[in-house]
C-alpha cells in the first residue's frame, strides 16, 4: 500500500557496512539463491515462471515484465545466447544504478547469473556508461572476485552450467542506452539503434538470441527467488510491485537516492522523504522519472503515487523513477529549452523526423527564450511533436517530443507571456 | 610523433579480444586503452589501434568520432567536464561553468595556455542529486560544487593533486521512516 513506506526496510541496498565485499555479501546470505537455482530445486522454466509471476517491471524506463521478456527467448539450440545488462544510465535525472555498482554489486551479479541460467545464456555482458569509470572498476573487481570464488565460469558453484561474465565500458553517447544501440556498441560499432523486427530475442548480439535488462531490474531477481513471487507482489503498488530506487534531484533539501516500495505518494517523496522544497519555497512542478517523462504541476500531484498506473492517470510516466523537483522560481522556458538541447545533441541522426525535429525544437525554443518567439511558435512546436512521434527507429524522438508537448500545454500562460505580443492583421479597412 | 604499444599493452589487448567472439568489439576498449596511455586518440593513434586489431582505419575513425569521451584532439592535462543538464541547470550548473571559465580565462571548449586545463560543458553525468558537479578527465566526480570548492579544486590540480573519490551514500527518509 502507498502509505506503508514508513515501515519499509531496504532490500536492494540494505544498510550493511562493506556489503560490496564478496565475503560480507556471502555472510549475509549472498549467492544462496544462485546455488539454489543451480540445484534440483529449480529448472530454467520454473525460474522464468516465478519471475514472470512476480511481475518485476523493467526499471530501465519502459516497465515491461522481466519474466515475460525472458520467455520470448527461443528454445536453446546449442548456439550462443546472451544477456546484455543495461548500465548506460544516461537519462537526465537518473543516477540509481551506480548505487548498486557501488554498494551491492554482488546482488546484481547474482541476479544476472540467475537470469542467464533461466534463459540458458552462454555469456553476460554488462554495459556501463564510460563516464562511470570509477564504478566500472568496482564492478570489474566484483566480477573478478566472483570468478575467483568459483561462482561464475565453467562449473559455476559446483554445477555443470557455464557462463561468462564481462564488463564493457561505453564512451559517451546517451543513445547507447537504447537497447539495440547498446548491442551495436557492444559489437564495437557506432551506437545506431536497429530497426525492429527482428527483435533482440531472435537476433541480438552477433545475431544470436539476446535479452536486455536494466541493472536494477536484475537486482530484484534474487529477492524473488529467495522469498517467492507472492511476497514480492505484496511490496508497494499492486500493478507495479517491488522496491524502487528513487533518485531525487533539483530543488529539495535532501537530494539523493532513496530505496522505498513502489507507489510512494509523490508529495510524500518530496515533503517527507527528501525533506521538502529547499529555502522554504513552494513547489512548482516535478518531472517524475527522467527528462522524457511529462512534467506535472504541483496542483496535479494530489493523490498521485509513484507507480506506472497512477502516474499514467495523472498524465505522466514512472520512467526511471528519477524525480526532478522544481520550486516556484523555476523558469519553465529555460528548463524546456535545456531538455530540447539535450535531445538534439543526442539524436543519432538516422531518422529524418528525429534529426530535423529535435533540431527545430531546440531552435524554436532558443527563439522563445530570447524573447523573439510568437504565440504561433508554440503551436508550431506542438505540431512538430506530433510529426516526430511514432515515426522513427527508436523512441528517442518520442522522448524528445513528450516534454515539449506537455510542458507547453501545462504551462501555456507562462510560455505565452514570454512571446511577443503582435497586433493581428494590419490590413483593417 | 609515432605511437606504439608496448609488449604489456599487447598482451592486455589479447585479453580484451578474448572476451568476444570477434575482433571488432575490442575497438572501444582498445581506444580507451590508447587514450589512457597517450592522453588522446588523434588520427595517428586511431591508425595504431586499427593496425593492431587488423581492422579498417575508417571503422576505428568512425567509432572514435561517434563517442564524445574519446579525445580526437589533444586536450589539457585536466579536462573539466561541467554538467549543465537538467538537474545541474536547476542547481546552478551554468553559474559553475561561468565561474570556472572566468577563473581560468577560457571559454568552454578551450584549453589554458599552459596546457593544464580544458573546460567542457557536458550532458547529464548521472550525479543529478549531487548537483552542480563536474568530472575530471573522464575519471573523478566532484559533487556539490560551490565557488569555494571550485577554487580549492583548481589549486589542488595545479599542484598535481586529484581529489579523492567522494562516497555519496544512500539516503534515509528525512521524516516518518523507521
Ligand atoms: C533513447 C533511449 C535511451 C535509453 N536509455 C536507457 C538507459 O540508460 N538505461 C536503461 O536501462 N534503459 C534505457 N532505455 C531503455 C532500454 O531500451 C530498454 O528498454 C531497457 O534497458 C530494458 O530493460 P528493462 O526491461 O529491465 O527495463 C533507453 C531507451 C531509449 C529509447
Ligand atoms: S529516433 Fe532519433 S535517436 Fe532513434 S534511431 Fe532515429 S534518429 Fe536515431
Ligand atoms: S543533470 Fe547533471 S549530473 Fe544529471
Amino acid at each position: 500500500m502507498a502509505s506503508d513506506w514508513q515501515e519499509y526496510t531496504p532490500l536492494l541496498i540494505p544498510d550493511i557496512p562493506d556489503l560490496h565485499k564478496l565475503d560480507v555479501y556471502i555472510e549475509n546470505g549472498g549467492y544462496e539463491q544462485w546455488k539454489a537455482v543451480l540445484s534440483d530445486e529449480w529448472t530454467p522454466e520454473s525460474v522464468v515462471n516465478t519471475v514472470k509471476e512476480a511481475n518485476i517491471r523493467g526499471r530501465g524506463g519502459a516497465g515491461f515484465n522481466a519474466g515475460l521478456k525472458w520467455s520470448f527467448m527461443p528454445k536453446p539450440d546449442g548456439g550462443p545466447r546472451y544477456l546484455a545488462c543495461n548500465g548506460d544510465e544516461s537519462e537526465p535525472g537518473t543516477f540509481k544504478d551506480r548505487m548498486i555498482f557501488e554498494f551491492n554489486p554482488h546482488l546484481f551479479i547474482e541476479g544476472a547469473l540467475i537470469a542467464a541460467y533461466a534463459m540458458q545464456c552462454t555469456a553476460i555482458y554488462c554495459y556501463i556508461r564510460g563516464e562511470y569509470n570509477s564504478w566500472i572498476q568496482k564492478m570489474e573487481r566484483a566480477v573478478e572476485d566472483a570468478y575467483t570464488r568459483g561462482l561464475i565460469g565453467k562449473g559455476a558453484a559446483g554445477s555443470d552450467f557455464d557462463v561468462e561474465f564481462h564488463i564493457y565500458s561505453g564512451a559517451g553517447a546517451y543513445i547507447c542506452g537504447e537497447e539495440t544501440a547498446m548491442l551495436e556498441s557492444l559489437e564495437g560499432k557506432r551506437g545506431y539503434p536497429r530497426v525492429k523486427p527482428p527483435f533482440p530475442a531472435q537476433k541480438g548480439l552477433w545475431s544470436h538470441p539476446t535479452t536486455i535488462n536494466n541493472i536494477e531490474t536484475l537486482s530484484n531477481v534474487p529477492l524473488v527467488i529467495r522469498n517467492g513471487a507472492d511476497w514480492y507482489r505484496s511490496i508497494g503498488a499492486e500493478s507495479h510491485p517491488g522496491p524502487v530506487l528513487y533518485g531525487i534531484s533539483g530543488h529539495v533539501n535532501s537530494p539523493g537516492v532513496y530505496e522505498l516500495p513502489s507507489g510512494v505518494p509523490a508529495l510524500d517523496l518530496i515533503e517527507k522523504v527528501a525533506g521538502g522544497v529547499r529555502n522554504g519555497k513552494k513547489l512548482k512542478a516535478i518531472i517524475p522519472g527522467g527528462s522524457s517523462t511529462p512534467v506535472l504541476r504541483a496542483d496535479q500531484l494530489e493523490g498521485v503515487n509513484m507507480d506506472g498506473d497512477s502516474l499514467r492517470e495523472a498524465g505522466s510516466m514512472l520512467g526511471t523513477a528519477g524525480m526532478v523537483v522544481m520550486d516556484e522560481d523555476t523558469d519553465m522556458i529555460e528548463v524546456l529549452w535545456r531538455i530540447t538541447h539535450f535531445y538534439h545533441h543526442e539524436s543519432c541522426g538516422q531518422c529524418t523526423p528525429c534529426r530535423e525535429g529535435t533540431g527545430w525544437l531546440e531552435k524554436i525554443m532558443l527563439k522563445i527564450r530570447s524573447g523573439e518567439g510568437e504565440i504561433r511558435d508554440l503551436d508550431l512546436l506542438l505540431d512538430l511533436t506530433t510529426q516526430m512521434e511514432g515515426r522513427t527507429i527508436c523512441a528517442l524522438a518520442d522522448a524528445a517530443a513528450w516534454p515539449v508537448r506537455h510542458t507547453i500545454t501545462r504551462f501555456r500562460e507562462e510560455f505565452e507571456a514570454r512571446c511577443k505580443k503582435r497586433s493581428k492583421v494590419a490590413a483593417s479597412a | 610523433m609515432s605511437y606504439e604499444f608496448t609488449k604489456d599493452d599487447l598482451s592486455r589487448i589479447e585479453e580484451i579480444k578474448a572476451k568476444f567472439p570477434e575482433v571488432k568489439p575490442a575497438t572501444l576498449p582498445v581506444l580507451w586503452l590508447a587514450q589512457k596511455k597517450f592522453g588522446h586518440v588523434e588520427p595517428e593513434v586511431q591508425k595504431l589501434v586499427a593496425n593492431t586489431l587488423g581492422l579498417p582505419e575508417a571503422h576505428v575513425h568512425g567509432v572514435a568520432e561517434f563517442y564524445t569521451q574519446y579525445y580526437k584532439k589533444k586536450k589539457g592535462k585536466y579536462v573539466l567536464d561541467v554538467c549543465t543538464c537538467l538537474s545541474c541547470q536547476l542547481c546552478g550548473g551554468y553559474d559553475m561553468l561561468h565561474y570556472l571559465e572566468e577563473k581560468l580565462g577560457i571559454s568552454q571548449g578551450e584549453t589554458t595556455e599552459d596546457g593544464l586545463f580544458t573546460i567542457q560543458q557536458v550532458e547529464c553525468l548521472g550525479a543529478c542529486g549531487y548537483a552542480p558537479m563536474l568530472q575530471i578527465t573522464n575519471e573523478r566526480y566532484v559533487n556539490h560544487l560551490t565557488k569555494e570548492k571550485a577554487d580549492r579544486l583548481i589549486d589542488d590540480l595545479k599542484n598535481g593533486k586529484v581529489p579523492d573519490f567522494e562516497v555519496m551514500k544512500m539516503k534515509k527518509p528525512q521524516k516518518g521512516a523507521n
